[in-house]
């Protein structure tokens, strides 16, 4: 499960504190050090890791942790709430406000986007609503025709133009059927490109200024690393994105990228998905997430009342 | 390329920042090691080995640690079997596994055009029978490199797809098969027993080819690399990682720690989308190119 080994470790430091009627400097110096590897290790990016250490070392020197009964606990709750900062404060959901929703996915190669453009279309038409997926991966070998199977599979149409070469005139023609169809959700599945590549970040902009998309998600691969952070600023600083689409987090991926992306976009991550099957999509939570990753649920309530 | 000159910047920018060896030069190459995907602990053991050449060779200069830096990546990135495919034995069989969407297909596409271009007759499998419209997307890549495809319908046992190219490489004395098979998350256990059956098919029916299992690694993913290598050699002998995507931004350090934990070498590293963006790996390069 993803987060599992971050939060066994966090988990196994913050115990050692807990237990604690009085805290040392040395104590939260120590501490922090063991999050600060745990984080690392659960590939989240070093910058964030370092401001998060430093918040949550200074915020625990000061005096609501020093002259508490339960320092320990005290500590606890501070890395629970900057880990919720972290991650974003609640979910955020989908707007559905205009006639016909536009969604764009983008992302690197490989990230997962075709295969979230189904799922996500399958959750919509299960909240009766009619979407429209549209092909326009000119790229990718039998990229089309991924789509179709997809589509097939779920039951939702797929608009497509066998043959032709500009990604921005299938989105615009896509549109102009979900008008003349009827749907309100148009998903765009476009190819995977490189945040460094030029004409292919323009291509997208490109889209973006003739369809005005209400969501521009990145699908980032859970199991992405350190660069998780360049990609995303790249593609928002290109894209200006409402949010992200965390993919494959049914591999033990450490899920470190899911905490570096709020602090250098400040978007949220919407959904994670979970598998190979059209259902395998979920929205995300970040409190309970952070919880997770604390393993502390119970915790919390039991400083609530304290 | 622009990765390695992005990790080269940064390292000599770091280098050239300081004058003397001090703790902040270390924790300066520690941050950037560690940015490189290259890990925690792996990390701690090249800034340990590098205090150890300060106190016991009585280095000075930040170019000396640049120097032993370089030295200790060569030495632990570095394999006896540099990749040399121009006199590969025949008939070989290779198979190519790894999580999702890390670009097996498409480097079976570059591979099939690299050995048919040094002469060699290639036979792809697609083994891949569960992705949508990965036979379709394989066709195009064989289409391309000029080579046949044995395929059968979507949804099929893969081990049965072996079987029968396996057949056919054999009646058609092909000197080379690749097989492609469907991405899979290391931790799903029948998927990995799975690949186990396809193994042991091309065990069984082609003794006398010589085998090859690479694993594909995606040069983004981060420290998860090596989980995946550690299990993915529990389900088969890896012979070799092929490192894919490194046109991007990503630094691919993540091969460092998974040489260290599996010991198996780098063959190849993708390089884009064409089918000629493949290279053989080369350790000394690679490197070179680090601090260049
Ligand atoms: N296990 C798992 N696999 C996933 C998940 N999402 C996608 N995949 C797999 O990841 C691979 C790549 O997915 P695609 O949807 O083709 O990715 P893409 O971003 O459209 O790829 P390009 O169009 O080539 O850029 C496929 O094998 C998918 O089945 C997930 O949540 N879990
Ligand atoms: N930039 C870049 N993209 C690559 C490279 N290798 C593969 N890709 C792209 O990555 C995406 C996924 O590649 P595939 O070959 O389908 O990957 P796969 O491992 O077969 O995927 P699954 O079968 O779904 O597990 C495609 O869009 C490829 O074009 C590379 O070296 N550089
Ligand atoms: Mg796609
Ligand atoms: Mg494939």
């Amino acid at each position: 499960m993803i987060f599992e080994s971050l939060s066994d470790k966090i988990q196994g430091t913050l115990n050692k504190l807990k237990g604690k009627g009085k805290l040392t400097e040395k104590d939260i110096n120590n501490a922090m050090r063991e999050i600060k590897l745990s984080l690392l290790e659960a590939d989240v990016n070093f910058k964030v890791v370092k401001d998060f250490i430093k918040t949550v070392k200074e915020r625990s020197l000061g005096s609501e942790v020093m002259e508490s009964l339960t320092p320990g606990q005290q500590v606890v709750k501070i890395v629970n709430e900057e880990m919720i900062k972290l991650l974003g404060e609640s979910e955020s959901k989908i707007d559905f406000s205009d006639d016909i929703t536009v969604i764009m996915m983008c992302g690197l190669q490989g990230a997962g986007k075709t295969t979230t453009s189904g799922k996500l279309a399958l959750k919509f038409k299960k909240q009766n609503k009619r979407p429209l997926i549209a092909a326009c991966d000119i790229y990718r070998p039998a990229a089309i025709k991924q789509l179709e199977v997809v589509g097939k599979g779920i039951d939702v149409p797929v608009f497509k133009i066998e043959g032709e070469n500009d990604a921005v005139k299938i989105a615009n023609e896509a549109f102009k059927e979900a008008k003349k169809k009827g749907n309100d959700v148009l998903i765009l599945d476009t190819a995977g490109r490189l945040h460094i590549d030029e004409a292919l970040m323009e291509e997208l902009q490109q889209i973006k200024s003739s369809l005005n998309p209400r969501e521009i998600l990145l699908v980032l691969d859970s199991m992405t690393g350190q660069d998780a952070v360049k990609i995303a600023e790249a593609f928002n600083s290109t894209m200006e994105i409402s949010g992200v689409i965390l993919t494959k987090v049914d591999g033990d991926a450490r899920g470190g990228a899911a905490l570096s992306l709020r602090a250098v976009t400040s978007k949220p991550i919407k959904f994670v998905t979970t598998g190979e099957k059209m259902s395998d999509l979920e929205p995300f939570y970040p409190d309970r997430m952070a919880s997770r990753i604390l393993g502390m649920g119970d915790v919390l309530s039991l400083i609530e009342k304290a | 390329k622009k990765t390695k000159d992005e990790f080269a910047s940064k390292i000599d920018s770091v280098f050239s920042m300081y004058t003397k060896i001090d703790d902040e030069l270390l924790e300066d190459l520690e941050d950037i090691l560690i940015g490189s995907d290259i890990g925690v602990e792996s990390t701690m053991d090249i800034i340990e080995h590098l205090k150890n050449c300060v106190k016991t060779e009585k280095l000075k200069t930040p170019d000396e640690i640049r120097i032993r830096l370089k030295e200790y990546l060569k030495e632990i990135i570095h394999t006896d079997d540099e990749t040399d495919d121009s006199n590969m034995k025949t008939p070989t069989v290779i198979l190519i596994i790894g999580v999702n969407g890390v670009g097996k297909t498409t480097t079976i596409g570059k591979l099939a055009n690299r050995y048919k271009t040094m002469g060699k007759s290639v036979l792809v499998a697609a083994g891949d029978t569960f992705r949508a419209a990965a036979v379709e997307q394989l066709q195009v890549w064989c289409d391309r490199a000029g080579v046949e495809l044995i395929a059968n319908k979507e949804g099929s046992d893969p081990a049965a797809v072996i079987f029968d190219s396996v057949q056919a490489a054999k009646s058609r004395k092909a000197d080379v098969l690749i097989c492609d098979t469907a991405g899979r998350l290391h931790n799903k256990k029948n998927l990995m027993n799975e690949l186990n059956k396809i193994f042991r098919v091309v065990d069984k029916e082609y003794d006398t080819a010589f085998k090859q299992v690479y694993l594909v690694i995606d040069s983004t993913t981060g420290q998860n690399g090596i989980i995946q290598a550690k299990t993915f050699k529990e389900a088969a002998d890896i012979d070799g990682i092929i490192l894919t995507k490194l046109d991007g931004t990503a630094k691919g350090g993540i091969i460092v720690p998974v040489q260290k934990e599996i010991g198996v070498p780098v063959k190849y590293v993708g390089l884009g989308e064409k089918i000629d963006d493949l290279q053989p790996f080369d350790s000394n390069k690679f490197v070179d190119a680090i601090f260049e």
